[in-house]
Order: C-alpha cells, then sequence, then structure tokens
C-alpha cells in the first residue's frame, strides 16, 4: 500500500517544459486509465496547474520500481524526451509524498505563499479522479486529508489572509473603509494590464457597478465587455468622478490626471461619502494633496508596494504554525495506513498460523492411535485457542495504540519475516 | 476564606460572583484570541461566554436585590453593576445585530471592570429614594441603559477614530487587517446611540412623572434635568450630523467621543455633588 508521487513544479520546471507537460481534464481523465489498464497504478491521481503537473498512485508493487515506470509514462504521454524530463521530474515515496501534498493544498508549496486558488484545483483533480474511479481507499483518505490541511491553515493561520499582490491589497484597503463592496462602485482610469489586475480583483470582491475609461476607447471596450462594465468616454470621466467610491488611476501621463480642485468638487457633490484613491500610475496620475482632503484615502504605488512588503513578511512568519498542522495530518494519515497495513498482517498471520495448525495435527496428532475423534477435537480446539491469545494482544494493542502504529515503520519488513513464504494478496 | 464557613446566601453569592467573573474574563481573552488570530471558533466561544456571563450575571444582581430587598441600582454598587451588565447586553446585541465580534475585546474590559469594582465599592446607607415601583424601575434600568448603549457608541467612535487615523497615514499593522471596517463602525456607532437615545427619552419622561409627583418634596431644578436634556440634545445633534456632508466620518465620531464626555460628567460629578435626587443613576 505504497503512495507514490512523479511530478514537476515552478521551482524544478521552466515554464518552456511545464506547458508541455501539463494535463487538460480530458488529458487527466485519459492519463488515469492508461496508468491503471498498464498496470502501473493500481490508484491514480492527476493534478493539473500552471504551475504544476503531478501524478499521484498506489502502484501494485514497491513505488521505488514503478516510479521509473511513470517518468517514462509522463515522457510517452506528452510525447517529451526523458532526458528533457529527468532533469524537472521530483520523485516523492510514502511519508515524503504525503508531506509534498499536504504542503500542496495548504498553498505553501505555491509560487505565491498561501494563495487560496490551489486548494480549489485539489478539491476538483479529487472530484474528477473519484467520478472516474480511479481512485481507491487510499488515495480516497489521502486527498480527504489533504483538503482537511488545506482548510485549516486557511482558517487557524494567517497565510491565505494577507494581500500580498498591488491590486488584491488595494482593493482589500477599500474593504476596510467600506466593508462589502456589492453595493459600491468604481471607476478605473486607464485600461493596461495593472487596470486590469484590479479590475479583475475588485470583480473578485463583488464590486457592484465598474466604470472604464482609456484615451483608446477599444482596449476599455473590451475590459468592460471582458469584466461586465461601462465605459465611459475619456473626456467625460470628470462629469461622472461624485459616483464611485473607488477611484483606481493607472493612466500614462506626463501630468497629474486628478486635481486637488476636482476631487474637492466630487466630494461635495457626494456629500462628504468617503472615497478611496488608488494611484497607479508612475509618474503618478493623483495630486499628492488629493491624500489631504477630508474623508479622502488616497494610496499611491509605493503605499501599496510597502503593504504588500509587509503582508508578505507576515504570512512567512505564519510557515511554521502551518508546517506543524501539516506535520500533524502527515502523522495521522501514516498511522491510519498503518493501521490498515498491520490489520491485514495480522490477518494474514491468523490464516497462517490455522494452516500450520491444520498440518500440524495431520502430521503429528493423527498419528497418536489412543485419542478418540472427541479428544482430538479437544486439542485442535485448545491449538486454536492458544493461536488466537497469541495474535489477540497485539492486534488489540495495533488497534488501540497510535504510538505504536506509528512506531513500526516497515510493515513490510515484518510481512517478510513472518510470512516470507505467502504471496501478497 | 472557606467556601463553606460561610451562609448559604453568602455562598450563592461568591459563587455567582466568581463564575460571572471567571466567564467575563474567558470571553475577554477569546475576543483577544480572535482579533488576533481570526478564528472563527473562537470569536464564537467568546460570544458563548459573554451570554454565559450575562446570565450569571443577571442571577448574581437579582441574588443581592432579593437579599436585600431592595433594586440593584439603590447604591453604588448595585448601580455599577448594573451598568456593566447593560453594557454587555447592549453590546452583545449589536454584536448579533452587525454580525461583528472585532470589537468585543475593547468592550469586555469595561464590563469586568464595572463588574468587579461594584464588588469592591464601599457600601453605603443612603435611605431609599422616595420614588417606587416599576415605572421608577424603568426610569432607572432605562436610564442606565442609555448610559450604557452611549459607552458603547463612545468606544466604537474611539476604534472608528483610532483606524481611519491609520488609514489615512498608512499605517496598518495587524491590528487594522482585523478591525471593523470604518462604515460598519460608523453603523454600529449609530445604533449604539440610537438604543440610547431611546432609552433616555422614555426613561427621563417617566422620571418627569415622578418629578410631578413628588413635586411638593423636590424642585423642578435639580442640575441633572439639565445636564440630561443637554444630554438628549446632544445625540439627537449627532444622529443627524452624522450623516451631513459637513460631519460625516471622523468629525461625527469626534462629537459622539465629546457627548459622552457630558455624560461621564453627568454620571459622577452631577450625581455626586449636585443633584439633589440622583444619586447612582
Amino acid at each position: 500500500m505504497e503512495i507514490v508521487l512523479v511530478g514537476l513544479n515552478h521551482r524544478t520546471a521552466p515554464v518552456e517544459v511545464r506547458e508541455r507537460v501539463s494535463f487538460t481534464a480530458d488529458q487527466a481523465r485519459r492519463a488515469s486509465e492508461e496508468l491503471r489498464s498498464k498496470g502501473i497504478l493500481e490508484e491514480t491521481l492527476v493534478l493539473s496547474t500552471c504551475n504544476r503537473s503531478e501524478v499521484y498512485g498506489v502502484p501494485p508493487e514497491t513505488s521505488r520500481e514503478c516510479a521509473s515506470g511513470l517518468s517514462t509514462f509522463l515522457s510517452e504521454f506528452h510525447s517529451v524526451r526523458l532526458e528533457v524530463l529527468n532533469g524537472s521530474l521530483y520523485h516523492h515515496y510514502d511519508r515524503e509524498a504525503v508531506r509534498h501534498l499536504f504542503r500542496v493544498a495548504a498553498g505553501l508549496d505555491s509560487m505565491m505563499l498561501g494563495e487560496a486558488e490551489i486548494l480549489g484545483q485539489v478539491r476538483e483533480a479529487y472530484r474528477v479522479a473519484h467520478e472516474q474511479g480511479a481512485t481507491g481507499p487510499v488515495l480516497n483518505r489521502l486527498f480527504q486529508g489533504a483538503l482537511e490541511v488545506g482548510k485549516r491553515v486557511r482558517s487557524e493561520t494567517e497565510l491565505g489572509t494577507r494581500p500580498t499582490s498591488v491590486a488584491s491589497a488595494g482593493v482589500k484597503l477599500a474593504e476596510r473603509i467600506f466593508g462589502k463592496l456589492d453595493h459600491r462602485s468604481a471607476l478605473v482610469l486607464g485600461a493596461g494590464a495593472i487596470s486590469e489586475q484590479v479590475i479583475a480583483q475588485l470583480r473578485d470582491r463583488g464590486i457592484a457597478r465598474l466604470y472604464v475609461t482609456n484615451r483608446s476607447r477599444e482596449r476599455a471596450d473590451s475590459l468592460a465587455k471582458q469584466y461586465a462594465g461601462e465605459v465611459l468616454p475619456w473626456g467625460e470621466w470628470e462629469k461622472a468622478l461624485p459616483m464611485p467610491d473607488v477611484i483606481v488611476s493607472s493612466v500614462a501621463a506626463e501630468e497629474v490626471v486628478l486635481r486637488r480642485e476636482i476631487v474637492e468638487q466630487a466630494m461635495q457633490q457626494r456629500a462628504n461619502r468617503a472615497l478611496f484613491l488608488m494611484d497607479l500610475g508612475l509618474p503618478r496620475n493623483i495630486d499628492a494633496g488629493v491624500g489631504k482632503l477630508y474623508n479622502v484615502y488616497l494610496y499611491n504605488i509605493d503605499d501599496l508596494t510597502e503593504i504588500v512588503a509587509q503582508n508578505r513578511h507576515a504570512r512567512e512568519n505564519e510557515i511554521p504554525k502551518a508546517d506543524s498542522i501539516v506535520e500533524e495530518h502527515v502523522g495521522r494519515f501514516l498511522s491510519w495506513q498503518a493501521s490498515v497495513e498491520l490489520v491485514g498482517l495480522i490477518n494474514e498471520l491468523r490464516t497462517k498460523m490455522r494452516e500450520e495448525r491444520a498440518q500440524f495435527i495431520r502430521a503429528r496428532v493423527e498419528s497418536i492411535k489412543h485419542l478418540t475423534e472427541a479428544d482430538r477435537a479437544c486439542v485442535e480446539k485448545m491449538m486454536d485457542d492458544l493461536l488466537e491469545g497469541l495474535l489477540l494482544e497485539p492486534a488489540q494493542r495495533l488497534r488501540g495504540e497510535k504510538d505504536l502504529r506509528r512506531k513500526i515503520h516497515n510493515v513490510e519488513a515484518l510481512r517478510h519475516l513472518f510470512l516470507s513464504n505467502r504471496e501478497k494478496p | 476564606m472557606r467556601l463553606g464557613s460561610l451562609s448559604p446566601g453568602a455562598r450563592v453569592h461568591v459563587t455567582l460572583f466568581i463564575s460571572t467573573a471567571v466567564a467575563y474574563a474567558l470571553s475577554f481573552a477569546l475576543y483577544l484570541i480572535f482579533l488576533n488570530t481570526g478564528k472563527a471558533l473562537t470569536g464564537r466561544l467568546g460570544t458563548l461566554l459573554l451570554a454565559a456571563g450575562l446570565v450569571t450575571h443577571y442571577f448574581a444582581l437579582l441574588e443581592r436585590s432579593r437579599g436585600l430587598h431592595t433594586v440593584p441600582y439603590h447604591d453604588l454598587y448595585g448601580s455599577m453593576s448594573l451598568f456593566g451588565w447593560l453594557l454587555a447586553l447592549t453590546y452583545l446585541g449589536l454584536e448579533l445585530y452587525h454580525r461583528q465580534r472585532s470589537v468585543g475585546v475593547l468592550v469586555l474590559p469595561f464590563v469586568l471592570v464595572f463588574f468587579v469594582a461594584a464588588h469592591l465599592a464601599p457600601g453605603d446607607r443612603l435611605s431609599p429614594p422616595e420614588a417606587h415601583g416599576p415605572s421608577f424601575a424603568l426610569h432607572v434600568a432605562l436610564s442606565i441603559l442609555a448610559y450604557s448603549a452611549f459607552a458603547l457608541s463612545f468606544v466604537l467612535s474611539l476604534v472608528y477614530l483610532g483606524e481611519e487615523r491609520l488609514l489615512r497615514v498608512h499605517k496598518l499593522g495587524d491590528v487594522v487587517w482585523r478591525l471593523p471596517p470604518l462604515e460598519l463602525l460608523d453603523r454600529m456607532s449609530r445604533s449604539s446611540v440610537l438604543v440610547g437615545l431611546v432609552s433616555i427619552t422614555i426613561g427621563t419622561a417617566l422620571g418627569f412623572l415622578w418629578v410631578d409627583r413628588l413635586s411638593n418634596k423636590y424642585s423642578f431644578y435639580d442640575p441633572k434635568y439639565a445636564i440630561t436634556l443637554l444630554v438628549l440634545l446632544l445625540y439627537v445633534a449627532y444622529f443627524r450630523l452624522a450623516r451631513t456632508t459637513a460631519w460625516r466620518g471622523a468629525r461625527a465620531s469626534k462629537l459622539c467621543v465629546f457627548n459622552f464626555l457630558i455624560v461621564f460628567l453627568s454620571f459622577t460629578v452631577v450625581n455626586f455633588y449636585l443633584s439633589h435626587s440622583h444619586r447612582y443613576f
């Protein structure tokens, strides 16, 4: 019941390799089927995101032998030469494979530490594999554990709470002022990449109304269409200024775009309701004096970058806490795995002893002629009781004592010691 | 002092005191952890312990009233304890209504201090007030409820001003991410003031009924009447101004803080040194 993991991620492979080895949903299904039909794995799950492609499985034989088979399979499946992959692939077994998955689900292995999306991607990969019937008792337990770890790390640590991009930090700051954004409106000046990031964050946080304005109407139209916003003509946005609660400016301009007098006038018109401004332009688009106006909160790119740096630092401080949650769950999983394996071993031992007993009676007891049928039955019963007694205590201790299960690291060695001449069921 | 050596009444009193103090203290600790870690379960437990503290605190007040055959606001002890209880009750109502627990850590110390300080207050032998009966009890209870609601709005306004300042100077630290949004703090403060305004209006009206009944014994010119009317007017002004162009936001919160200073003056200086008929309410 070993677990094997073969994969690559943003740390081990450059994007040109990652993109060649990534799986679409259909490819993931097909790969799972092929791996099982070829007998490489008994249980299998493919996890593929933009930063990682990983195959988890339970092999029929020992995992170290199957890892090379998995590498070859990946190479053939994606038509990538094995030499290209070999430098990028990592192989993990049992404890390390479990720990790796739990760290992935916790966001500890992500490019953006603590990112939330990975947990949804793990959940989706598990759902697909489970529906396909590709998972079995081991991977079911493993991935349910991973989802639990992901949830616990997010609720018990601050790993994923603080925004770590300028766009998300700005939007979260707006929430510090307004609370939920679902009845607020935002105006975005400029339609470049950073504006798009902010718009995506605003939409993600449920902004009610979104207005986009740009010198190039075409780009504004495209952004507005993509994010269900409205376009304001470049020359007319000043008139709309009293309306939005959040203003984002990221315009390439030599001079200030938003002057203090204009904002002052807008504040009068909006009855001094709070206004949050994000100046993401360089040179700055908004007059610094705007930040001194009553009920106006102005953050420029440096302010937001500093907040992001503080938040990244705060997230990093949470790593030990998150790792301890991971370790706790790794221990739990290995204990469960050991209990299943050990109970299986005990049952096999019981079967073996019964066979030995039958052989013994045939060879020895039946040669004693003066014993009646009743005597023989009595001797058989006594031997059964003795054998059962020998196995009962260890079986009970294995069920009840978690620590004992943890101490028995290698069930295979025990099996080899006591059942060396028996096939694994 | 061993519990076994006390009379049954005193034993109940001590048990209720300890249970209430422990419940409030634990609730405070859990709210503090909630503010630091954001763990929802910790926050919920904090609320649960606050509710438990409110129940035991209620029985502590009831038991004392029964024992002394008097209402809990007749002396400094009862008045302070009742104030603490109503403060906790108002906060719990506000927390449940606005679904916001982050302020609990700032309110619980006041509740705890009032509850414990009440026990340390010296006993007094004032003659009972002339007024009595349900309408008088309601007058006092509503007045104390109003004071506690105003105290709560004071705390909320201070939090608002602190958070607003940090947001304006871009120094967020760790706590700002955990505190309620400014607009929610503003709404909570206004809700609290509304509770206070309704209570003080009804309470004062009932008080004037008693003034009318006892007009042969008491003067109409008790300074308490004037300051209560001033408090009422100031909070009405806050309630009206808080949503106007000039006052919206930090200015309104500053007014709320100022108003509470007048309430504090009314509750202390006016009650102790100037009023003829109001001592602890």
